[in-house]
């Protein structure tokens, strides 16, 4: 089955080692992430202000993009595309004013009033595809490995787009079990790491980082899975400070979820691209026997 | 024919503003707090997310102005979806981030960023950093 997709200019640089792992897991389980054809940036933050309004161009041109394509669904993968795509397709839907407006600035394009819907993969590995098949698909458990789901900001809110309840999202929780790991529940899991503040109070990071890895290691947790590249950014740079300035820290592992799907699918760690995660989890992984040395998936022989 | 701009007249200008861009009415605010116990960034604000909301419908322009509360906001909406008042207080955030950038007073200036970590950083984090602190 042939699902349209919207990468984001992340996964196709410093993130492939989110979205490689998605688009192998997701073969393996029968479905194929369809790149849609001439996709672009889409802008990253959604526009908070009414008046601003050439800044909804961007993410409605991939939507329309999908519309074109005859897909009633775009699955995103990266939780700042996500979170844009989702409520610049809410403003086309619900604002008939700004949505004539819109449709008449680009007149080149069909017009779209919010029919494709926007999902994260996380969505649709729970309501497409579900926990249940997802746990029968599982050929290397993940086994003893005790992991804090990290939600960040941008799948839970605001409230009109999250992907699970705001106040107690159990999303991940499902989905770790699915894959045979302990899920382990830390009162930080929604809390912000800083975001784009990176860029001008870089100095600030550090102690975002702090709050949300500390609670995370009083709770338990070997390692931390994430949905987004900022946070794997932040949270990676932010400890590597923090290491720095206080001796006897152990670095926390940062695992995208794709990641362990990949793993668990029994995938090998070839398609995972670690070297590219901020925060290491190949010691880890090794000490937990999940890194097979033999992938499963062998290359066709000539 | 002379035209006397008067500070309350100017006040009045700047809630104007502030609501035009935030769509938001400042009047329903309550004063709480719930917004600055749920912010994870307030301990690192001058002024505190209740208390910009209160000066901006008081239109006090310039302690705000002064304040560097909206340029630490990573607009992560902490405060919206805990406001019991369906306010929507990254909007206002926003809002007075803009009144400042429209005036071609950048808070960032992309040089500044190391070329290392311009390398380094994720897109989404030059992208949204540079929406949020350039015009």
């Amino acid at each position: 089955m042939s699902l349209a997709y919207y990468p984001g200019c992340t996964l196709k640089t410093t993130a492939r080692n989110l979205e490689e792992p998605a688009v192998a897991s997701m073969e393996a389980l029968g479905f194929k992430l369809d790149e849609l054809p001439r996709w672009n940036c889409c802008g990253a933050v959604y526009s908070l202000a009414e008046d601003d309004l050439i800044h909804q161009v961007a993410p409605v041109r991939n939507l329309i993009r999908a519309k074109e394509q005859g897909k009633n669904e775009l699955v995103t993968l990266c939780a700042f595309c996500f979170n844009t795509l989702k409520r610049a397709n809410l403003l086309m839907k619900e604002d008939v004013e700004k949505r004539n407006t819109l449709n008449s600035f680009m007149n080149e394009e069909i017009d779209y009033s919010g029919e494709v819907k926007v999902v994260h993969l996380l969505e649709v590995l729970r309501d497409e595809i579900g926990w249940g098949t997802l746990a029968e698909k599982v050929k290397l458990p993940l086994r003893e490995l005790k992991v804090a789901p990290y939600y960040g900001c941008t799948l839970l809110r605001p409230r009109e787009i999250a992907i699970d309840s705001v106040e107690d999202p159990t999303i991940l929780r499902e989905f770790l079990k699915a894959l045979g790991a302990s899920p382990v529940d830390f009162p930080e899991s929604t809390r912000c790491c800083g975001s784009y503040q990176v860029i001008s109070s870089p100095d600030d990071i550090a102690e975002y980082a702090r709050a949300i890895l500390n609670s995370a290691l009083r709770h338990g947790a070997e390692a931390l899975v994430l949905t987004c590249p900022l946070c794997d950014y932040n949270l990676g740079r932010g400890q590597k400070e923090l290491m720095k300035k206080q001796s006897g820290i152990r670095e926390m592992p940062l695992l995208y979820f794709t990641q362990l799907l990949a793993l668990a699918l029994g995938l090998g760690p070839r398609v995972c691209h670690f070297g590219l995660n901020h925060g290491s989890p190949e010691s880890l992984l090794r000490e937990k026997d999940l890194l097979p040395q033999v992938e499963s998936v062998q290359p066709i022989g000539g | 024919m002379p035209v006397t701009v008067s500070s309350k007249r100017l006040r009045r200008e700047f809630i104007k503003k502030v609501k035009e861009l935030s769509g938001q009415n400042l009047q329903s605010c309550y004063q709480c707090g719930m917004c600055t116990g749920n912010c994870p960034a307030a301990a690192n604000m001058d002024i505190s997310p209740r208390r910009i909301i209160e000066l901006a419908r008081l239109g006090l322009e310039e302690e705000i102005a002064g304040s560097q509360t909206v340029w630490i906001c990573a607009s992560c909406l902490a405060c919206t979806v805990n406001c019991p008042r369906g306010f929507d207080l990254s909007k206002v955030m926003e809002a007075i981030r803009l009144l400042t950038l429209r005036k071609n007073i950048d808070r960032v200036r992309p040089e500044d960023i190391p070329p290392q970590e311009r390398g380094e950083l994720p897109q989404i984090a030059m992208v949204s950093g540079l929406r949020k602190f350039t015009g």
